[in-house]
């Protein structure tokens, strides 16, 4: 059974039509890829399926139940989790508690432990902390992990906001645009950051321009135009379709230096 | 918190009368408010223009439950602090579902509407004339002179320091902080915002209806100025000038903005001048507030 159904699913913004009639499945464990043109509306399902926008139709349904329309921090809770193509780093934090924020849902939020201070909150935050500096080190940011946010350069802060969204230990985790204004050797360290992820059982979706990342680990890709659906399949299969290569491939150099 | 214990423990050789006591009492309770709001202003970046509204009701439960009930004043501190918390839950919801300038003139409105309760429900609250407070008794004994208030203060404002600083690192503080970071990214993250803002103003409300209590039963008397526009601007600034998201920063804000009337009593009527153009003047050159900005440079260096 897939882990996530999307059903005829519309957002339109007064009279732009940013996702139109769209209707895809994500298999558990694979990495899925959704390709297209800027503009073409893969943010707009981004915030579609983590509930910071409401469709205008259509269905989700996540893990066997339907969440057309929940709350963001409700499907935190049934294991979405995701990064953002315009960084959202909390700047008045530092880069650990950045993280430590992603696992917010498995810690004692009480208000009277809290403000107590009980000893229970303050294990559950010590441990949370240890973990937090781990996952750093996992995505590959650990020399900041006593550093401010805002002391951090832009690739270490694309790669700890992954490791804010794997500290919720996700089911499903959306990645959109991760090597956004990467270098190449970024590029490929996020590429490696994202199969290992994919290898622990996380089920990965990825937006992203870089075409040589997007080909090589992706299980699965679909492909957007205009908010809708030109083409999915597997990497070859969406190489070898005609519609793809006049509609996509002729902007790519074009979307790539952006 | 060492550093602030030690203060308040010292300060006493400094203090030559009776005066000088009264005005550190005023900063302390001041600061414990203070202390509270800055959780909502400076951590979590919402924005309360009616606070002394809370402490209004938090003044006038205690006065009306201890002179016309006969409470003891722990008992009527206590249900005051029950009843502005629960009048604070209620209100919280819709009112934080709003944003910037929509916030501010939501509390606004919320702090006009408790000063007019207050003026108008004169057969309880005696009015635009005020009512009488009797003194705070705890186990048999009176808080008499500035000395016991002195150190009853103290103890207050070092529980409210420590409240404030558990709670800013915690998980509930985290999700504050992150939500003013980012709103977005706390909700993905799971943090159900509009609960944690409620719950923010519910406890900086507690915090202002504790104090306003205190200053009820040590002044003797209450009027619903206490609750009134100024003072809640009074306290904002105290926020904006000592620190924002910076405990001790809104001590710092705190005893400042306490003391400035005294220095500026020879200008009297020019005060509210005074704290709009202190004010004015933080926010352009000095938007991060006094101590955080000397933290920094100070790092720097
Ligand atoms: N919040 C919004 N308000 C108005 N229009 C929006 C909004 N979000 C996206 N759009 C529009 O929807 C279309 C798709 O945008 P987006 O999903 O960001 O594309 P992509 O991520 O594929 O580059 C664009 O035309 C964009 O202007
Ligand atoms: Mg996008």
């Amino acid at each position: 059974m897939s882990l996530l159904a999307v059903e005829a699913l519309s957002k339109s913004f007064g009279g732009v039509h940013a996702v139109q009639d769209l209707s895809f499945e994500i298999e558990q464990g694979k990495i899925h890829s959704i390709i297209g043109p800027n503009g073409a509306g893969k943010t707009t399902v981004f915030n579609l399926l983590t509930g910071l926008y409401k469709p205008s139709t259509g269905r989700v349904v996540f893990d066997g139940e339907e969440v057309t329309g929940r709350d963001a921090h409700e499907l935190a809770r049934r294991g979405m989790s995701r990064t953002f193509q315009n960084l959202q780093i909390c700047f008045n934090m530092s880069a650990v508690e950045n993280v430590m924020v992603g696992a917010h849902l498995r810690l004692d939020q009480r208000l009277l432990g809290c403000m107590l201070r009980l000893p229970a909150v303050k294990r559950g935050d010590t441990r949370c902390r240890d973990e937090a500096v781990e996952l750093m080190h996992f995505a590959g940011v650990g020399k900041y992990a006593g550093a401010e946010a805002h002391a951090m350069p832009y690739g270490a802060l694309k790669r700890l906001e992954i490791a804010r969204a794997l500290a919720a230990r996700p089911r499903l985790l959306l990645l959109d645009e991760p090597a956004a204004g990467l270098n190449p050797t970024e590029t490929h360290e996020i590429d490696e950051l994202i199969q290992k992820v994919a290898a622990s059982g996380t089920t990965v979706v990825l937006v992203e321009h870089d075409m040589r990342l997007v080909m090589g680990i992706s299980d699965h890709i679909l492909v957007l135009d205009y908010g809708r659906k030109l083409a999915e399949g597997s990497a070859r299969e969406v190489r070898a379709n005609p519609e793809v290569i006049a509609a996509y491939l002729g902007t790519l150099s074009e979307s790539q230096e952006r | 918190m060492l550093i602030t214990a030690a203060v308040i423990a010292l300060l006493p050789l400094a203090l030559p009368n009776n005066y000088y006591y009264d005005v550190a009492i005023r900063i302390g309770m001041n600061a414990a408010m203070v202390v509270g709001l800055n959780l909502l202003i400076g951590y979590a970046g919402q924005i309360s223009l009616g606070h002394a509204g809370f402490v209004g009701l938090g003044g006038y439960a205690s006065a009306i439950l201890t002179s016309r009930y006969g409470w003891p004043p722990v008992a009527a501190m206590l249900l005051a602090m029950a009843c502005v918390g629960a009048i604070a839950f209620l209100v919280a919801r819709p009112i934080l579902r709003l944003r910037g300038h929509y916030l501010a003139m939501a509390t606004l409105g919320l702090g006009i509407i408790i000063y007019m309760v207050l003026v108008n429900e004169s057969s309880l609250t005696g009015g635009n004339d005020g009512m009488q407070v009797p003194p705070f008794t705890l186990f048999g004994a009176t808080l008499a002179n500035e000395r016991a208030w002195y150190w009853a203060t103290g103890a207050v404002l070092l529980v409210a320091i420590w409240v404030a600083n558990n709670i800013v690192d915690s998980p509930l503080g985290r999700a504050l902080r992150a939500l003013h970071g980012s709103e977005v990214a706390a909700q993905v993250a799971g943090v159900d915002t509009t609960r944690y803002k409620v719950r923010v103003f519910v406890v900086s409300a507690v915090f202002a209806s504790v104090v306003g209590s205190m200053m009820a039963h040590y002044v003797g008397f209450i009027t619903p100025q206490v609750s009134g526009f100024f003072h809640s601007i009074e306290l904002v600034t105290m926020v904006v000038v000592g620190g924002m998201a910076s405990t001790y920063g809104a001590v710092v804000g705190a005893a400042i903005l306490t003391m400035l009337p005294q220095v500026l009593s020879r200008f009297e009527g020019y005060e509210m001048i005074a704290f709009g153009a202190i004010l004015m003047l933080t926010m352009i050159f000095l938007p991060r507030g006094l101590l955080p900005t000397i933290a920094a440079r100070w790092r720097r260096s």
